[in-house]
């Protein structure tokens, strides 16, 4: 398609393990593609060459988990017309927010030889908790298929085909047979958002939600089961549920009410 | 045509026959701990001596102390997978000079043989049948596969721990659809077929290989191996004025209690043989000269599906979960003509948190008149209404 110029894209990096920017660099044959229909103005992982913004779209990784970078997201959203967070970190705080249910000045005072260079903030939060975010890309890392969705639906206008349904569906459709029902391996599927393809289940492993909670996930249910059918304690449940998406609301009240019982 | 006879040995020379005519065979399997449905090469592919166990949310498999091939009942696949395949591309469109130009997809004649279709499946199909060419709207890509099938049923000697097709008139016995019908028996020294010929396709096909014509005596044993299945079925469901109490159970308090168990994952739907509906997705490329429109199967379990302007029609568990029972065992009379459920408790044992059908509807049933039924004080993620 024609364009009077290029949109401009930039890629930006929070506290993050760069995981999911590589996905967009994993996009081996896409990328020239990519490169053709829009300018690459920033993304430190490709190439150092940076182009002054405004940027019509970045795309954010990682999570917000120091007073500097609080400022930073701010200038990040004034510079972008359209902001997409991409990965576990940029929507749910990450793995890194597992110090959210802890105290973060002890860990500090326990790991650094000079805590006092350390300025960090008390929680790990999601972009969304401090500015406006045009769309959510899920999964840890994300998906390069969903990515290249995303980026297509972006330049043509449209809606992303990204559905909040369960991780079962993709598995029911891939036609893997369910972990859970033959062998009796957790599994958090029904209550993760598709994405990733059911990656997990067809490698014959139980999902680990790492694409955070579908649209209505009904933890209380699945958990239950868990218990009375699976043999799962409360501690089996309080790690499956506090990884990537620990602090995704339903997966943390969850594992709260499962904290306060062991 | 009376009933004929094929020993095991014989079954080789039966799927050979299949594949000269030109036929892929799916057939049952062992994968991954479950007997699914997949190419089919040579007769010891089949699940020699293998059983299921199933029961709500659960599924294992167990040796037999025989060699039967078909002595499982179902597994988590059905024959909707190749009939109404979950994935399939509608068309392709082309940027051109003066808009665009639209690529149908090309109809498929895969030309299956399936291998062990069972009398509750033959029901799905024939309800499928209805549901996709039947009335105006047809959908050719389910005739293409449907046509070209050619279906070898098996008769159920050993019914499962969640089967119910006895209380839904559809089994374990086929009746029709089939182009041959087979009941299989493990005689002390001989392990063999009776023969059931349903059409001209099957009757040729018979010709090609070594059989003879069953005696009386092979007949009725055979008789008698689906006769106890029909006594084994592990679940029933009383159909007896279903619809009606169905129908005048819209605020039963029982679907709250439903909606706290299960987990509107869609896993019910995506195995029910008879369940049909699908998505569309639309996908452009990078370069903005390409687009295609996917279909793939989908679920009333999610909240996209009844999504129409302004929000979504079901938004909660309940509103999802009545729907999709109350459509499966009384408005699909009312809209094809029969219950939309064929008693194969696919939907029980793959059913996460092993939510029952059965046991769902004869809750409501038996407790109609009742109102305010208590429901558990469990905590709430978040309110679902
Ligand atoms: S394996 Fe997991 S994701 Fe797949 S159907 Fe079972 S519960 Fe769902
Ligand atoms: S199955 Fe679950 S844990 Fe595995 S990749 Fe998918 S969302 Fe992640
Ligand atoms: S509703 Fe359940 S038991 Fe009935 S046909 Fe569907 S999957 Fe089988
Ligand atoms: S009834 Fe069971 S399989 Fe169906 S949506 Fe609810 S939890 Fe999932």
């Amino acid at each position: 398609m024609t364009r009077a110029r290029k949109p401009k894209l930039a890629v930006w990096k929070f506290a993050s393990c760069d995981g999911c920017q590589l996905s967009l660099l994993d996009c081996e044959d896409e990328l020239l593609a990519i490169a053709g229909e829009v300018e690459i103005a920033n993304f430190l992982e490709a190439s150092r060459a940076v182009v002054k913004g405004p940027y019509d779209l970045s795309l954010v990784e990682g999570s917000i988990t120091t007073p500097h970078d609080a400022k930073r997201i701010q200038q990040v959203r004034r510079a972008s017309k359209t902001l997409v967070t991409i990965g576990a970190c940029a929507t749910a705080g990450g793995i890194q927010a597992l110090r959210n249910f802890k105290d973060v000045q002890e860990f500090v005072s326990v790991v650094y030889a000079q805590p006092k260079y350390i300025d960090s903030l008390a929680k790990s939060t999601p972009i969304a908790d401090h500015v406006f975010v045009d769309f959510e890309l899920r999964g840890c890392p994300i998906s390069k298929q969903q990515l290249l969705e995303v980026l297509s639906a972006f330049l043509y206008g449209r809606k992303p085909n990204t559905p909040a349904s369960s991780v079962c569906l993709e598995c029911k459709r891939r036609g893997t047979t369910c972990v859970m029902v033959a062998q009796g391996t957790a599994c958090l599927g029904p209550v993760t958002q598709a994405g990733c393809g059911a990656l997990c289940p067809a490698y014959n492993r139980g999902c680990y939600g790492c694409f955070g909670p579908m649209e209505t996930p009904n933890t209380v249910s699945l958990a239950a089961w868990w218990q009375t059918e699976l043999d799962a304690s409360d501690l089996d449940l309080l790690r499956a549920l506090r990884t990537f998406n620990a602090y995704a609301g339903p997966f943390r009240k969850e594992s709260e009410a499962h904290d306060r019982k062991q | 045509m009376p009933v004929q006879l094929l020993d095991w040995e014989a079954l080789e020379e039966f799927f050979t026959a299949l594949k000269r005519r030109g036929f892929t065979l799916i057939g049952p399997q062992l994968q991954d701990g479950a007997i699914v449905y997949d190419q089919l090469e040579k007769p010891e592919d089949l699940p020699l001596g293998w059983q299921d166990v199933q029961d709500k949310g659960s599924y294992r498999l167990h040796q037999r102390d025989d060699e039967a091939a078909f002595g499982y009942v179902v597994g988590p696949h059905s024959w909707k997978r190749f009939l109404h395949p979950p994935s399939l591309r509608l068309w392709r469109a082309k940027r051109s000079e003066s808009g665009f130009d639209l690529q149908e997809e090309a109809l498929k004649d895969p030309k299956y043989a399936f291998i062990g279709v069972r009398a509750c499946e033959l029901s799905a199909i024939e309800i499928q049948n209805k549901v996709f060419l039947g009335g105006s709207y047809t959908d050719p890509h389910y005739r293409a596969r449907r046509q070209g099938a050619f279906i070898v049923a098996v008769n159920c000697t050993q019914a499962g721990g969640n089967c119910f097709c006895a209380s839904m008139g559809t089994g374990p016995k086929v009746e029709t659809g089939f182009d041959l019908a087979l009941t299989e028996v493990l005689a002390p020294s001989r392990h063999y077929f009776t023969v059931e010929v349903g059409s001209e396709q099957g009757a040729e096909l018979l010709k090609e290989i070594p059989h003879q014509e069953a005696s009386q005596q092979e007949i009725a044993t055979a008789q008698q191996l689906v006769a106890t299945a029909a006594g084994q079925m592990g679940r029933e469901l009383d159909n007896s004025g279903l619809k009606e109490i169905l129908y005048a159970s819209y605020d039963h308090p029982r679907w709250d209690e439903i909606a706290e168990r299960c987990l509107s994952c869609g896993n019910c739907t995506m195995v029910c043989p008879t369940c049909f509906c699908t998505t569309v997705e639309d996908v452009t490329d990078l370069s903005g000269q390409e687009a295609e429109r996917l279909r793939h199967w989908d679920s009333c379990f999610s909240i996209d599906f009844s999504y129409i302007h302004g929000g979504s029609v079901r938004a909660s568990g309940k509103a999802r979960y009545r729907q999709w029972l109350t459509h499966k065992l009384a408005s699909w009379i009312d809209q094809f003509g029969s219950s939309g459920c064929v008693g194969c408790g696919r939907c029980i044992t793959w059913c996460p948190v092993g939510i029952d059908i059965t046991a769902e509807a004869t809750a409501i049933r038996n407790s109609q008149a009742v109102t305010g039924v208590k429901t558990k004080g469990t905590r709430h993620v978040q309110a679902d209404h």
